[in-house]
């Protein structure tokens, strides 16, 4: 039954023991409480009867909430295509530029990627609010100034900006494992340069780019720092949703199933993905 | 002849449409946080105009003790997740490569969940972990007070060690191992003395992904954080939300120093460490 | 002239892969660049399809410069080496994509398609998916679909080298088949010399980003323009010597004086001699008789080193008097002298007058 194969026992267990215990008491138990929570009533402040009702679950399909998971998805749908639309073509300039240019533009990606989140947010807001440049750059042309803070369009030129490095990063890795030949093959036989993306490049990627979709759809659902500080009242998310119901409306349980919800959702993607590289691969296979 | 070298039909990195886009790209990630520098540096409450040079935010940010604190405790916080994480990561690695044992499956998808999870879940559960199942105890004294967060940190840091250091693993040529068994090496003596060194550049940047991660985490770390323990990025959220302000520029921009020093030290020590293991 | 490659350079950096080439290809060829790895054949291929800009020079068409033509744009269409056969589509898409591109009406399209199939012998396969075809068959998708453009010119890079032996042998007479048939000017790339002797009208080989020489197969064997070219090509004795004015020729290498046929300029020089060229009998046999206007020319003795039994020919190193290794293919012509003779065996060498090749360079 306990087969272990590798080496001694011993050094298995000493290796192991410790890791797991961490992941089962700080990781597993947490999440595993939250779920019990999905499933029960609030007694006190920060009492739960779990009772196994579905009641926390049923609320979520509530329109009010059913329309901000609505709003969510569409939010990080909107980002994902516009990190695609923006990051392409920096992926394939960086797939085919010199060693030391691909070196820069990795940088030069990776760089806010590294500066935090928080830094990032805000250098945003202080860019477009009523009295940040963009609205004096535009008064000084005669127009505006617009309201662009605590609007949606806040909300996902931030997401974008977050998330463009989760979409160049994937894209690069699967644009520069393409045999170029087939583009010199296409060029060859005639087609023009866009048609050779859209007709070879594109369609011979799908999988990588599928998958650099999902790497960037799937934080974006759960975005909660960008929404909170850039968008206004009607731009709210799950997470924020999620966040209202532990820190102020003091409802645990219907905060659990929707936590839940997102959790399921993320699952799902990430399943999808798995499902759709293994077909890829039984394909390859036969 | 004087011309340019004509670009060959592949050569998109130098097609001007298409440098046009890389510049616009740049500029869309640069330009917020380089005005964001530059009015750090700039003499003015109201932050509009550029009203002449100055170093009188950051004098008011070392003047300011709740700021240093939070930062005190930031920095703190990081280097205890580091470390652990660092270990655990290292520990979980070598044990899913180097193993095959009942379960070995459930555990790599459960220690690479929480790098895939929402942050929002996790620190949900963070918060009612330590608010009603393990309490942690009030009122100890600097720095076990920050025990909670750190412990946060590490349960988020661990995994992404452990992949780091699993990606390099990969390359480890078991030979090595076997030829210092056939020395009369013991197992662990082996590994310590092959292994670990063919790991340390994954170590080294492994290191700094969890310091980074620990020192940038805002999220996970506003629902585990009571209000006596505050980070510098929950402390910058506060006053965030109050509105922009030359203080919050200089301490976005004092941390922002930090994490790109720390990844260009980072990045330095790895290439040199690789280089030297390698030969190369 | 249908292609003419003037004075084409190419520079990486400061290394010129190609160095100032010239050549000129008529129409209905089937013409092969030939070298060693790295001689720039595969670079001068790739600027005739577009794919690499010139350095300096220029590339003509049918007389027209090709300078501002992009590869799409250019009557000539290319078999790739890893044949970079669209694995998203159909065989019968592949060989329809350029069709499409030049907007052939559907019918026509679908005959065309259908010939070019049948041409290369996969009309049962139009449906299938790269990934369910051979190593041979993704070569012959490519061939069709290059060829279904009816191009001025196809560019073959390296076709033969990722098949295996038995392949190789049989799609080498394909190929030359399929060209006398469509009549399309050919260009292959190949650094394999059996390849190109066998396959090509007229070959040029390159060393070092310059052209060596350009011939027919024949020519490049019997006639090479200089050394580099007489060692590429198969294998031969090389001496270094002077060739005095009654067209004897001296060295130190050999015991005997070497007599040529008339004709060539006297001065120091190289002689070539291929292997087969030379006759060799056992040395308790008559000393063979030199060439009637000299007979103590062209024979030397020799004791055998080594010898190679290959079946149709034995090869042999013999060592000569004066310490040098000669190398000499013997035909097993009947069943009697098969198998090879022993080494340590002492035997006579000689050669025709004509059989030996006056090289300058």
């Amino acid at each position: 039954m306990t087969r272990i194969t590798g080496g001694s026992r011993a050094a298995f267990w000493a290796l192991f023991a410790a890791p797991a215990v961490w992941m089962t008491a700080f990781f597993v138990v947490p999440l595993s409480v939250i779920w019990a929570y999905s499933f029960g009533r609030t007694l006190g402040l920060t009492q739960v009867d779990v009772t196994g009702t579905l009641a926390n679950y049923a609320r979520v399909f509530d329109p009010v909430y059913l329309w901000i998971f609505a709003k969510s998805l569409v939010f990080a749908g909107a980002t994902t295509a516009i990190c695609l639309v923006i990051g392409f073509p920096y992926a394939l300039v960086m797939t085919f530029a010199s060693n030391r240019a691909k070196i820069g533009l990795l940088l030069a990606i990776m760089l806010p990627f590294w500066t935090n989140l928080l830094v990032r947010t805000y250098a945003l807001m202080a860019v477009m609010r009523t009295e940040g440049w963009i609205n004096d750059g535009l008064g000084a042309v005669g127009l505006g100034p617009f309201e662009m803070l605590h609007t949606n369009f806040a909300v996902i030129t931030g997401l974008v900006y977050v998330h463009l490095p989760f979409i160049v990063l994937p894209l690069f890795s699967t644009l520069d494992r393409l045999d170029r030949s087939l583009i010199e093959a296409s060029l060859d036989l005639g087609a023009g340069h866009l048609r050779t993306i859209f007709q070879v490049v594109i369609p011979i990627v799908w999988p990588g780019i599928l998958s650099a979709l999902l790497l960037c759809f799937i934080p974006a659902l759960g975005s909660y720092l960008t929404p909170d500080l850039l968008g206004g009242t009607d731009s709210q998310m799950i997470a924020s949703v999620i966040e209202r119901q532990f820190k102020r409306a003091n409802d645990w349980p219907f905060g659990a199933a929707l936590s839940f919800m997102l959790m399921y959702l993320t699952l799902a993607a990430m399943a999808w993905r798995a499902l759709a590289e293994r077909r890829a691969v039984l394909r390859k296979a036969r | 002849m004087g011309r340019r070298r004509a670009p060959g039909p592949l050569d998109y990195a130098r097609r001007w449409p298409l440098r046009l886009w890389v510049a616009g790209v740049m500029l869309f990630l640069y330009l917020p946080l380089a005005s964001l520098i530059a009015f750090s540096f700039n003499d003015s409450r109201r932050t509009i105009r550029w009203q002449g040079f100055t170093f009188g935010w950051y004098g008011r940010l070392a003047s300011d003790d709740a700021l240093i604190a939070a930062f005190a405790n930031s920095l703190t916080i990081a280097a205890m997740s580091t470390v652990v994480s660092v270990v655990l990561g290292a520990m979980a690695a070598v044990a899913l490569w180097r193993f095959r044992f009942p379960g070995r499956s459930a555990f790599d998808g459960v220690i690479t969940l929480p790098i895939v999870v929402p942050e929002i879940c996790m620190g949900v559960a963070m918060l009612v972990f330590f608010g009603t199942i393990a309490p942690w105890p009030r009122d100890l004294a600097w720095p076990f007070d920050l025990g909670a967060i750190a412990i946060a940190h590490i349960t988020f840091s661990f995994p992404f060690v452990t992949v780091v250091v699993r990606a390099r693993l990969a390359s480890f040529n078991r030979e090595m191992e076997e030829a210092a068994r056939d020395l009369g090496a013991s197992e662990l003596r082996a590994l310590w003395d092959v292994v670990l060194p063919h790991m340390r550049p994954a170590l080294i940047s492994g290191a700094l992904l969890a310091f980074t991660l620990s020192l940038d985490d805002f999220v996970i770390t506003f629902f585990t954080a009571g209000p006596n323990t505050v980070t510098f990025p929950v402390k910058i959220y506060s006053m965030v939300r109050f509105s922009v302000t030359p203080e919050v520029n200089a301490a976005s921009t004092v941390l922002m120093a930090i994490t790109v020093i720390l990844t260009l030290i980072g990045m330095t020590l790895q290439g040199t460490d690789i280089a030297k293991t390698e030969g190369a | 002239m249908l292609i003419r490659f003037e004075n084409v350079t190419k520079r990486f950096g400061r290394f010129a892969a190609v160095d100032n080439v010239s050549l000129d290809i008529a129409a209905g060829e089937f013409f092969a660049l030939l070298g060693p790895s790295g001689c720039g054949k595969t670079t001068l291929l790739r600027m005739l399809a577009g794919l690499e800009p010139l350095s300096e020079g220029r590339i003509l068409i049918d007389g027209i410069d090709m300078a501002g033509t992009p590869p799409n744009r250019r009557p000539v269409n290319m078999v790739f080496q890893s044949y970079a056969v669209f694995p998203h589509m159909t065989v019968a898409d592949n060989v329809a994509y350029g069709l499409k591109i030049d907007k052939v009406p559907r019918a026509q399209r679908e005959t065309r398609v259908a010939e070019a199939l049948d041409l290369v012998k996969l009309g049962d396969f139009a449906q299938r998916r790269p990934d369910q075809l051979s190593g041979g068959q993704r070569q012959r998708v490519a061939l069709a679909r290059a060829l279904v453009k009816r191009p001025k010119v196809l560019l073959l890079d390296e076709p033969l080298s990722a098949l295996d032996a038995k392949l190789r042998d049989a799609m080498r007479g394909e190929l030359a088949a399929i060209q006398r048939e469509v009549g399309v000017t050919f260009v292959m790339v190949t650094h394999d010399q059996d390849e190109a002797l066998a396959m090509a009208s007229r070959c040029a080989l390159m060393n070092l980003g310059k052209l060596q020489q350009v011939a027919s197969p024949g020519d490049l064997y019997e006639h090479p323009a200089n050394r580099f070219v007489a060692d590429f090509i198969g294998s031969i004795n090389l001496f270094e010597g002077t060739l005095a004015p009654d067209n004897t020729f001296a060295t130190a290498a050999l015991d005997t004086p070497v007599l040529i046929e008339p004709g060539a300029t006297a001065g120091p020089a190289w002689i070539g001699i291929r292997p087969e060229k030379i006759v060799m009998t056992p040395a308790s046999a008559p000393r063979p008789t030199g060439p009637a206007a000299r007979p103590a020319a062209n024979v030397t003795r020799g004791t055998i080193v080594t010898s190679a039994y290959l079946g149709a020919t034995t090869q042999y190193d013999v060592r000569t008097g004066s310490g040098t290794l000669i190398k000499v293919t013997a035909p097993n012509g009947t069943r009697s002298t098969s198998p090879a003779l022993p080494v340590g065996t002492a035997v006579w060498l000689h050669w025709a007058p004509d059989a030996p090749v006056v090289l300058y360079g």
